[in-house]
């Protein structure tokens, strides 16, 4: 435990924490909880959780600043209409809520006004477009009528003369009567959405009975519409009827169908004048509109100069108010009550910060920091920092550590590169994911303030796992010797040569060992030759046996650890030592053997071994021996893994049971007393802890399932182990098959054409499949490794996360 | 092929199912009425229901809140999720989900044709209708003289148009003859629905059944206590009932010669199902029906969503949702006008 400042950088086990109570005097309440969360390391506890939102004290307050964040929504959209972005360094002086509140809303408003302004002179101005776009389209119609009547008017004159009789469609009935006896014909002009125009006509067709004559024509660019302000395509239309019932009906048509309808004159002379009258009020407007927006684009831009400052800062008053309302509210002492938990390290530092508001505030009185004591469990802390917490991050997507309870982030750091190194080793695959990681860590303060996309964020946060994990592939790369799947002779040359010139490469036979072996990793030799395969196989299925034994046996020492660290003597001695006993005499036996083959060159069948092991323990070993006394050494094996096994079921329910029962007599027998200092105040304080049901046989049938898992698991997470071996398998051959099926194929081509083809797509190849997705599997694999062989062994992961009230954590949760 | 949605019904209708589902879960429950009961002002209702689903909604709303603006955003959501639901929808659950706006297009036609009646504005009709019975040419309504002309000029083109077969006339209108068209056109939506439920088979078909039956029989008796003391003949009144139902045909026959409130009471008493909502009520009252029948029907709308792989869950959700949204307006009304005792009054829980 810590005294000083700041908090130890202790990763194995999670922060001490604290319930503690925090009394603020009502005029320095603000500031207290503001400087709390410039700290951040308080989380508050909701003490009005009967309350609904609205009943809280603060609700008005968080009221206002809701109307704030709209006002503040409002200038974003204004801004983005504006295609103006929030500069990012924000001058503007220091202002209080209460002038910032007014500012918001004088600004609001001048912004609402212009907008209205603009939005009528906006709509005066598309009115006028629509009127000269009927009056350009109409003129033309009329136009063409016009001249065709005169024509036709000709033609009929001649026809008349002989005599034929023509039936001819009803406008041009109308136009060709003799003028004095035309009925006047009115007429209604405008402009009608195309999409709704089919069913326009259908409408004016059926009220009508068919006594109308309609005359559209398509506006090729879309028109705004002054009166939703959007753009549509519309089809300008003249509809003539006649009489005045039909003009009624027409009208209303006209309505339903949001057409807008404009007046027009058939005199040519009327037509021109109202065209350049109406374009000279469009000029007019024109000049207006842009003086509005230059205007209005000066006060965005103002705007947004302090835009983000003016956002964060309500966003932390809404937060400071919303804490303010989980506060209890004592109104005799005109004080508000704070509970909640904080790192025992940190208790200074928050005394400090109270003090600091307290002067600030120029209170009378200062703040109340007192501890409680409570059996309620404590969240989870860990004091992480940017290389750890990405790890600290894989364990927690887990569960979050139990309170104290041993932290596998700790060991993770190390062995989850590692054990992704060696289904992923190959120096040449790890240099790149290195270089490529390297550019994510070296722009790191650039990337950090930026938004980057889910996949980019993702890799971003991670990056400190990834350079882990490329620099052990590198590592792992130099053991297996493959760079690209190519073998490079860099520690020295191989050890083996042709004993003469008649063997080949792709043969093992006829190789003797010239030098000393080859001081690291895998010689070259065995590279492309026959027994390659076999080799590789029975090496990393060993190493991968040989990793899994270790890392599955820590585990099972940090449970001893727990055990210790909680006191927990039954565990100890019921859980940790047969578990031991069972695993290590089995696989930690086949260990041993691997281990003692590879030093001795035993011609041994290890599978043979440990199978008869099982089914005839007592037949001799005949070939199969490896050292003196095996026999009897795995006689003795044996028997213990028989004896650790009712060992691990029996004993712990029973003395479970037997705790429980004296725990219930002492407290029977003692009533009052110093038995535990900490039971009083938490019994006084009532709401938490409480004595949970005793119940004997779901003990055993938990102890059952936990010991079956233990027995079958330790089979199958060895075996499952056997995935590091497979992965690096596939990925070795893969990255192979590129290299040589690829690049050395278009090699012997010797087309540079071919050549240029067969990089490319070797390029490809290995960044898609084996840098991209290779990775990825081999993260997945690493991942379960982790989650469940090695956590399940001593890990319970039902904590909850120490979540502060902090400015900095405050998300932007709403954009 | 009932008994076998299981194997195909997820093929087609499986994504908006668990749409719908996911829409229902976001219903206000019983904690949020609770809350919004006893809420000062509309302000603390908005803030409220910002932190429902409907926050994205109301959020941008300026302070001053009216309780139309509430209404109108709370059923602009239901109109986006019904339009996102019918945009994913194939045959024939497009066909169903448009059946369930039928009948907003039925009271559409009837508000507007009122309303030009009583000479009002159409726009200002307009902006009452319900948004989910819009149709193109809605607004030439106001044209129509009589029956026949609203037939032939605008509802030609609608799906109501089959409806009309039995109450084209020649007759002017007048509010007696609107309510009658109305009704027709219910009945005849009502059965045609219920038609179209019994073609798609299996579990829709049953579920939908009895929500319709319900909603038949509900309908018979509002129109036998409204028609109680007007010139309708008995006659007159046995057409407008639907032809299905629990009623169907018996208690028709006795609900058309009933004279008061408490003949009808001693006709829906009969029926097993409808007896506990009669014997809430007082004898002679009438007032507390409407939410009798409103909380049945919640109820049983809320049972159709116990079963899997039928469309009764949509029509369903439709309903409660504007179950929740006249709650919503109810109790926005009680609060804007100081009546909060009154607020228990017509509000429905629905969880």
């Amino acid at each position: 435990m810590a005294d000083g400042d700041g908090p130890v950088m202790d990763l194995f086990r999670s922060q001490p924490m604290q319930l503690a109570r925090i009394i603020i005097p009502m005029e320095s309440a603000h500031r207290a909880i503001s400087y709390l969360g410039e700290l951040g390391l308080f989380q508050f506890k909701d003490l009005n959780k009967a309350k609904s939102p609205f009943q809280r004290t603060y609700a008005t307050q968080i009221k206002r600043c809701g109307e704030m964040q709209r006002k503040i929504r409002f200038f974003r959209d204004q801004m983005y209409k504006a295609g103006v972005s929030a500069s990012k360094i924000s001058y503007g002086s220091v202002i209080t809520l209460d002038e910032l509140e007014i500012k918001l809303g004088e600004l609001e408003s001048e912004l609402i006004e212009m907008n209205a302004n603009s939005e009528k002179l906006e709509h005066a101005y598309n009115e006028l477009l629509e009127y000269r776009l009927v009056l350009k389209k109409m003129g033309e119609v009329f136009n063409s009528a016009q001249k065709n009547a005169t024509a036709q008017h000709k033609e009929q004159e001649h026809r008349r003369v002989e005599g034929s009789i023509d039936s001819p469609l009803l406008l041009e009935q109308e136009m060709t009567t003799d003028s004095s006896k035309q009925v006047k014909l009115g007429y209604v002009s405008g402009l009608v959405p195309r999409d709704k125009s089919t069913a326009f006509e259908r409408i004016l067709f059926r009220a009508t009975r068919g006594n109308v004559f309609l005359k559209q024509d398509s506006i090729e660019e879309p028109v705004i519409d002054h009166v939703s302000g959007q753009k549509v395509e519309k089809n300008v239309f003249i509809v003539f009827h006649s009489g005045e019932r039909a003009k009624s009906k027409v009208l209303k048509i006209c309505d339903a169908f949001g057409a807008n309808r404009y007046p027009f004159t058939d005199d040519i002379g009327k037509q021109h004048q109202m065209i350049i009258e109406v374009a000279g009020k469009l000029s007019e407007l024109k000049t207006t509109i842009d003086v509005g927006q230059h205007h209005w684009s000066s006060v965005v831009q103002a705007i947004s100069d302090q835009y983000e400052q003016w956002k964060n800062m309500v966003k932390k008053e809404k937060s400071i108010y919303h804490t303010l309302n989980m506060l209890s509210y004592d109104v005799t002492k005109k004080c508000l009550v704070a509970e909640g938990w904080c790192p025992v390290s940190a208790t200074n530092q928050i005394q400090k910060t109270l003090l600091q508001a307290t002067t600030d505030s120029n209170s009378q009185i200062g703040a109340i920091f007192e501890i409680l004591h409570s059996k309620e469990a404590p969240p989870t802390y860990f004091c992480t920092n940017k290389f750890t917490s990405a790890f600290q991050e894989i364990v927690n997507a887990y569960g979050v550590a139990k309170y104290q309870e041993a932290n596998p982030g700790v060991y993770t750091v190390v062995t989850f590169p590692f054990l992704f190194a060696v289904m992923f080793g190959d120096w040449g695959h790890g240099i790149c994911l290195f270089l490529a990681t390297l550019i994510l860590i070296l722009r790191e303060k650039t990337y950090s303030s930026q938004k980057l996309g889910d996949i980019m964020e993702m890799a971003f946060s991670g990056r400190y796992v990834i350079i882990m994990m490329s620099i052990f592939s590198i590592y792992t790369g130099f053991i297996y010797n493959e760079f690209f799947s190519v073998p490079f002779e860099l520690f020295g040359p191989s050890a083996y040569a042709c004993r003469d010139s008649s063997c080949s490469d792709a043969t093992t036979i006829g190789l003797i060992k010239v030098r000393n072996t080859y001081p690291f990793g895998l010689d070259p030799v065995w590279h492309g030759s026959r027994s390659e395969l076999p080799f590789l196989n029975s090496m990393k299925m060993k190493m991968s046996i040989l990793l899994g034994m270790a890392q599955m046996n820590l585990g099972i020492i940090l449970s001893y650890f727990n055990g210790k660290f909680f006191r927990n003597d039954i565990d100890i001695w019921y859980q940790f030592i047969p578990q031991m006993i069972f695993l290590n005499s089995l696989f930690g036996y086949l260990s041993l053997l691997i281990v003692v083959k590879w030093c001795t060159g035993s011609q041994a069948d290890l599978y043979h071994i440990m199978i008869y092991m099982f089914l005839s323990p007592m037949d001799d070993l005949d070939d199969n021996q490896m050292f003196m006394g095996q026999k009897y050494l795995q006689l003795l094996l044996l028997f213990l893994a028989l004896i650790a096994v009712p060992w691990m079921l029996f004993p712990k329910p029973f003395l479970l049971k037997k705790q429980h029962e004296e725990r219930h007599q002492g407290e029977a027998y003692v009533p009052l007393g110093a038995v535990d200092e900490n039971l009083e105040p938490e019994l006084a304080d009532g709401s938490h802890g409480g004595h949970e049901e005793f119940q004997f046989s779901e003990v055993v049938v938990h102890q059952l399932i936990h010991t079956i898992e233990f027995v079958l698991g330790s089979v199958s997470n060895t075996a499952s182990y056997l995935r590091l071996w497979a992965l690096s398998l596939a990925h070795s051959e893969l990255s192979k098959v590129f290299y040589d099926k690829v690049l050395v194929l278009a090699l012997g081509y010797e087309s540079v054409v071919i050549l240029v083809i067969g990089a490319i797509v070797f390029v490809f190849a290995t960044v898609g499949v084996l840098l991209v997705m290779e990775t990825l599997s081999a993260f997945l694999h690493a991942l379960r490794l982790h989650w469940v062989e090695f956590q399940n062994k001593f890990y319970e992961g039902d904590g909850y996360k120490f979540d502060p009230f902090s400015f900095a954590l405050i998300g932007d949760e709403e954009e | 092929m009932y008994g076998f949605e299981a194997m195909t019904f997820n093929i087609h209708g499986g994504y908006l199912e668990a749409i719908v589902r996911g829409h229902r879960s976001g219903l206000l429950t019983a904690a949020d009425y609770n809350n919004l009961c006893q809420c000062e002002t509309l302000d603390d209702i908005k803030m409220h229901l910002t932190a429902t689903e409907y926050g994205p909604y109301l959020q941008n709303e300026p302070s001053p809140l009216h309780t139309t603006t509430i209404v109108e955003k709370c059923t602009l959501k239901l109109v986006d999720e019904y339009k996102h639901m019918l945009c994913q929808a194939t045959e024939p659950m497009s066909t169903f989900l448009e059946y369930i706006t039928y009948g907003h297009m039925i009271d559409n036609v009837v508000l507007i044709v009122t309303g030009t009646l009583h000479e009002r504005d159409v726009q200002e009709l307009l902006e009452k209708c319900h948004p989910l019975g819009m149709f193109d040419s809605i607004a030439t309504l106001a044209v129509a003289q009589n029956m026949r002309e609203l037939y032939r000029l605008v509802l030609v083109d609608t799906p109501l148009a089959p409806y009309f077969s039995e109450c084209i006339t020649s007759e002017d209108l007048d509010d007696m003859n609107i309510e009658i068209m109305r009704n027709t056109l219910y009945k005849a939506y009502l059965e045609d629905f219920y038609q179209f439920c019994q073609k798609l088979g299996g579990a829709t078909a049953e579920i939908m059944s009895d929500l319709l039956a319900f909603e038949a029989d509900r309908r018979a008796v509002n129109i036998t206590i409204n028609s109680i003391g007007t010139e309708l003949t008995r006659d007159d009144r046995r057409k407008l009932y639907s032809s299905f139902g629990l009623l169907y045909p018996y208690g028709h026959e006795e609900l058309a010669v009933c004279e008061d409130i408490d003949q009808v009471r001693g006709v829906m008493e009969k029926y097993p199902p409808y007896q506990p909502i009669f014997s809430k009520l007082s004898y002679g009252e009438s007032q507390m029906l409407d939410k009798a029948f409103y909380e049945e029907e919640v109820k049983r709308l809320c049972l159709s969503f116990e079963q899997q792989f039928h469309y009764g869950v949509f029509f369903a959700y439709m309903r409660l949702k504007e179950q929740e949204i006249r709650n919503l307006m109810w109790i926005s009304e009680c609060v804007a006008q100081n009546q909060k005792s009154r607020v228990h009054d017509s509000v429905v829980f629905i969880f």
